[in-house]
């Protein structure tokens, strides 16, 4: 029906297309632009060219320290998440058990409401009970809020494959754990590791939780919010987000790459 | 389950086993989800009938944080209006996003997938850097004017866009679109393309296909793209504290301020819990056929 129909050389739909891009990318084109400019005010005309704010980046300790806790929380915090998601999706996909709708639902209901309700509830429990906040407890809201994510990646993996080849694991003298590790975990790579870069890159640019858990210690996004307030920092955080948005560009093609790989093999085994 | 699982419940020495493995499975996740899901929603519950955040007060319950929220008509038409700014965002979010799925899935052939990875490439980039892109945009210095005035179209600097609700609005419509996007793909490329076919083989006109076929079969993806817009956007608070102004607040405001500078934490928690089941009425009521793997972006 399609391919009978000539197509235009740029149809409506490919400059509606064109357009949307335009509008996504612009602002942020625009950013890095003047991330480049050698004014502390976002303004036109254009200035010189310089690249001193980002040289300015490497004097400035408070926020490589909180680029490092970023980093510490969200390789942490994606570990846990990754590896209670992936033990929660072995058990949701590989069997049935009593409450296992109940479980379904808390397991992703923070999916469904918002965050500041998560930090919020977060902050009064550990005030409840004297734990002090840190970045430990950012951590911990950082693991709620990708667990659904997690599971469910990895739970899609393992629908895409058969129980037989654990089955044959097992019948080859693997016990069930022996199986998980050796059988089930490397079939289910891919996922495991989309479901660990997805957990990062969202924990990385967490703000909203962070916010109400963040101690004495900031995280990047905390950080960056705190000198947004001072327009004269504003060059030098466009900067430092400009570097992290093409540092994030690349880990999440690399995920995209990975998903998909992940499902073309799925396909060829099935 | 397969028929060798099937064989081994049989036999209650080997179902032992397997509701060992379950547990060993469920315990870590399912004590961590307890421990820091479960339980903060429980005490922010207890938060909410406490007398006062700290002191002796705080061990005298009361509702009356309650009572003050009902009787407290700002709070409510706050929520009221964040309700509204996040249906139009979403519903926004919803007519930009739906032609370009449609666009990808019907149109763009065999390099959709590309096409798509284009429209989310920008928002892998930092959440706070594109709100300042638009706060830097829409700025009275901001770029639009200051173009503007460098280029001599305009003679000063034109009413100031910034700190509006309109400018929360566009804010979170370029921050969602993509997303938006996404779960109306997945949807459009679940029909199965010989549905068409036969509604073509029928005598359906183009923009019955569309309306008759097409259309009712992507609502789920449409659903899904809606809620995963609508559901952050109810208690969002960064963007309104950094382009919203005294006009763009939100009910998030309203929350953050509680916890933040006010440090009434048992007001805080009756709001925070009356957001959270509107939320969750609102998702479930309009949310029954939609996947939570579409809502995901998984």
């Amino acid at each position: 029906m399609q391919a009978s129909r000539a197509r235009p050389l740029v149809s409506f739909g490919g400059l509606y297309f064109g357009l949307a891009a335009a509008f996504l990318y612009l602002p942020i084109l625009l950013l890095i632009l003047f991330s480049f400019n050698d004014s502390r005010t976002l303004v036109f005309p254009l200035r010189e060219f310089t690249t001193r704010w980002y040289a300015e980046l490497l004097h400035s300790p408070e926020l490589l320290r909180s680029l490092g806790n970023s980093l510490w929380v969200g390789l942490l915090s994606s570990l846990v998440a990754t590896l209670l998601g992936t033990m929660a999706a072995i058990a949701i996909v590989r069997f049935r058990f009593r409450l296992q709708g109940l479980f379904m639902a808390v397991s992703t209901i923070p999916l469904v409401i918002p965050s500041v309700v998560l930090g919020v509830a977060l902050l009064l429990v550990f005030a409840q009970f004297g734990v002090p906040l840190s970045l430990l407890a950012v951590g911990i809201g950082h693991t709620i809020l990708n667990i659904p994510y997690a599971m469910l990646i990895v739970a899609a993996r393992l629908a895409g494959f058969s129980n037989h080849l654990e089955e044959a694991g097992m019948d080859l003298g693997l016990t069930y754990w022996g199986t998980l590790l050796r059988v089930t975990l490397p079939i289910s790579a891919p996922a495991l590791l989309a479901a660990f870069l997805s957990s990062f890159t969202t924990s990385f640019d967490e703000f909203a939780v962070a916010f109400f858990l963040v101690g004495t210690e900031a995280t990047l996004p905390v950080y960056l919010y705190s000198q947004l307030r001072f327009p004269s920092r504003l060059p030098l955080v466009v900067a430092l987000t400009a570097l992290v948005m093409v540092t994030s560009i690349l880990i999440v093609l690399g995920t995209e790459w990975l998903q998909r790989r992940s499902l073309s093999t799925r396909r060829r085994s099935a | 389950m397969s028929t060798r699982s099937e064989a081994l419940l049989a036999r209650p020495a080997a179902q032992l086993e397997v509701r060992q493995r379950i547990t060993v499975l469920l315990t870590p996740p399912g004590l961590w989800l307890l421990l820091f899901f479960v339980i903060p929603l429980g005490v922010m519950a207890l938060f909410s009938f406490r007398a006062a955040s700290f002191g002796a007060q705080r061990q005298v319950f009361t509702l009356e944080h309650y009572q003050r929220f009902l009787a407290d008509t700002s709070a409510q038409r706050l929520l009221w209006r964040s309700l509204l700014i996040a249906l139009e965002t979403s519903l926004i979010c919803v007519v930009l996003a739906f032609p370009l799925a449609y666009f990808l899935s019907f149109r763009a052939g065999p390099s959709r997938l590309m096409l798509l990875t284009i429209l989310v490439i920008p928002s892998w980039t930092s959440f706070l850097l594109r709100i300042l892109a638009w706060k830097v945009l829409l700025g009275s210095s901001g770029i639009f004017n200051s173009l503007l005035l460098s280029l001599g179209w305009i003679e000063e600097a034109a009413p100031i866009l910034l700190f509006s609700r309109g400018a929360v609005i566009i804010t979170l419509v370029y921050i969602w679109v993509p997303f938006v996007a996404l779960p109306i793909f997945a949807g459009l490329e679940r029909i199965n393309r010989h549905l068409l076919e036969a509604a073509e083989d029928l005598g359906s006109r183009p923009w019955q296909i569309f309306l008759e076929v097409i259309l009712p079969l992507s609502l789920p993806g449409v659903l899904a793209g809606f809620l995963s817009v609508f559901i952050p956007t109810v208690g969002e608070y960064v963007t309104p504290l950094l382009v919203g102004g005294v006009d763009g607040i939100m009910y998030g405001n309203l929350v953050q301020d509680q916890f933040a500078r006010a440090l009434n934490w048992p007001l805080g928690s009756v709001m925070s819990l009356v957001m959270m089941l509107v939320v969750l009425v609102l998702t479930f009521g309009l949310g029954r056929g939609v996947k939570v793997t579409d809502l995901a972006g998984v």
